[in-house]
């Protein structure tokens, strides 16, 4: 990671506050059309209230994360992998999007707030069955050559 | 090496130095019995099933995983690695590891990750040569932990030497400690990295035991696509559980680890090197 806690508590400060204004999705109807909607769940219903996650969302990775690492504690709610799985876009391609597309879940709020993540910078964006040769596309564009 | 300092470098185990030919036999009839047994669970299991339960005796093998539990020092997990079966061209572990954990795709050999290789070592007087795998030898006393200026190196309590990427920043003093030469440093931004290894640039990363495996109850890629496809080179299991087929091998047969003599306690044996 590298950003220090104070900007990263700052951020979250800055996105909970933010993101209290979000709708509910679907949006009732005469809603702000400007206010972002993030990606409904695959599922029925989130591992947590929405309230509570709009607020909290952050705390509960944060601190899954370290469980995770450091315990070897793997429980399924709270898992970044849990959230990209159920709330994977389809891109323009068919496929689920990556971070990449302001589509995808999490931008659609971030972009919003202007908080960036470093999450993607390591984690995988979208599901593993749609990354077949993801990762070496982004190789190549890097390094300026088709990919193999 | 626990006998290290009662029978000097050079002799493997102070058990077994001079204790003659008998009970090498009874070992030998030991190991062909347990190998069978190993041969008949692999072919009537159904792959990740439970094939991480070695031997004839497959509840003894390893305590039930229990989900939400924290890793426990209890158990010290560790490998045992048979070079004689090593083969010198087979690279199964090597393949099995960068499928499992997605790395070693950018194409340039000075920079690129490096979880686990094959050596061949041979003695340049004599031509004797052997091949073993080498990865991060999971140190009870790791240097790459000790030089760590943010603690983002890190023993897990079951033994199990990590990075944690959110703190690491990429300053690869660790890689300069490790003696194994053992970890990478990621230098191009990626994407659909697998979701159970996260790897990002300018981070350092090593064999994780596949710990994301061990806490589900299986056992490493390196070690199942060993005993598949290879010699069945590769033994994983808790060095701390005298019942468990590593700890009873390490402490009937002859093992080496290497570099022994830095005192940083690996948990990779090896035999026959």
């Amino acid at each position: 990671m590298r950003h220090t806690a104070t900007p990263s508590a700052a951020a979250a400060a800055l996105l909970a506050a933010a993101v209290l204004l979000l709708p509910s999705a679907p949006a009732p109807a005469g809603d702000a059309a400007w206010l972002p909607r993030p990606a409904l769940g695959q599922g029925e219903k989130c591992v947590a209230d929405t309230d509570w996650m709009r607020r909290n969302h952050m705390v509960a990775l944060t601190h899954q994360r370290d469980a995770t690492v450091r315990d070897g504690i793997r429980t399924e709610r709270f898992s970044l992998k849990g959230c990209i799985d159920c709330h994977a876009v389809k891109g323009a391609d068919g496929k689920p999007a990556t971070a990449a597309n302001p589509a995808h879940f999490c931008r659609v709020c971030h972009d919003y707030v202007a908080v960036r993540v470093d999450c993607f910078d390591c984690h995988a964006s979208r599901p593993e069955a749609d990354a077949a040769g993801g990762r070496q596309a982004a190789i190549g564009r890097y390094l300026g050559r088709p990919a193999q | 090496m626990s006998c290290g300092s009662k029978c000097g470098s050079g002799c493997g185990d102070g058990a077994t130095c001079g204790s003659g030919g008998a009970r090498g036999d009874a070992a030998d009839t030991a190991r062909r019995a347990f190998l069978r047994g190993v041969a008949a669970a692999v072919t009537t299991l159904a792959v990740g099933v439970t094939l991480y339960s070695f031997g004839t005796e497959p509840a003894a093998a390893r305590a039930p995983v229990v989900p939400g539990a924290k890793v426990s020092a209890k158990t010290r997990w560790g490998l045992l690695i048979d070079a004689a079966k090593c083969g010198d061209g087979c690279t199964a572990c090597v393949a099995a590891c960068r499928k499992e954990n997605g790395w070693g795709d950018a194409g340039r050999p000075a920079t690129d990750a490096q979880w686990i290789r094959k050596l061949t070592v041979r003695n340049p007087r004599n031509g004797a040569a052997f091949a073993l795998p080498m990865m991060c030898q999971h140190c009870a006393d790791p240097p790459c932990v000790d030089v760590c200026p943010t603690g983002a190196s890190f023993k897990r309590a079951d033994g199990i030497v990590l990075v944690d990427k959110h703190t690491c920043i990429g300053c690869r003093y660790c890689m300069m400690a490790c003696p194994y030469k053992a970890r990478s440093f990621i230098h191009e931004p990626l994407e659909d990295q697998k979701p159970h290894a996260p790897r990002g640039k300018g981070t350092v990363e090593s064999c994780t035991l596949c710990v994301h495996r061990v806490d589900e109850g299986r056992i490493p890629a390196c070690v199942e696509a060993c005993s598949d496809a290879a010699g069945g080179a590769m033994l994983f299991g808790d060095l701390n559980d005298p019942s468990s087929e590593i700890a009873k091998r390490v402490a009937a047969y002859r093992t080496t680890r290497i570099r022994a003599d830095l005192g940083c306690d690996p948990g990779v044996y090896y035999r026959n090197i």
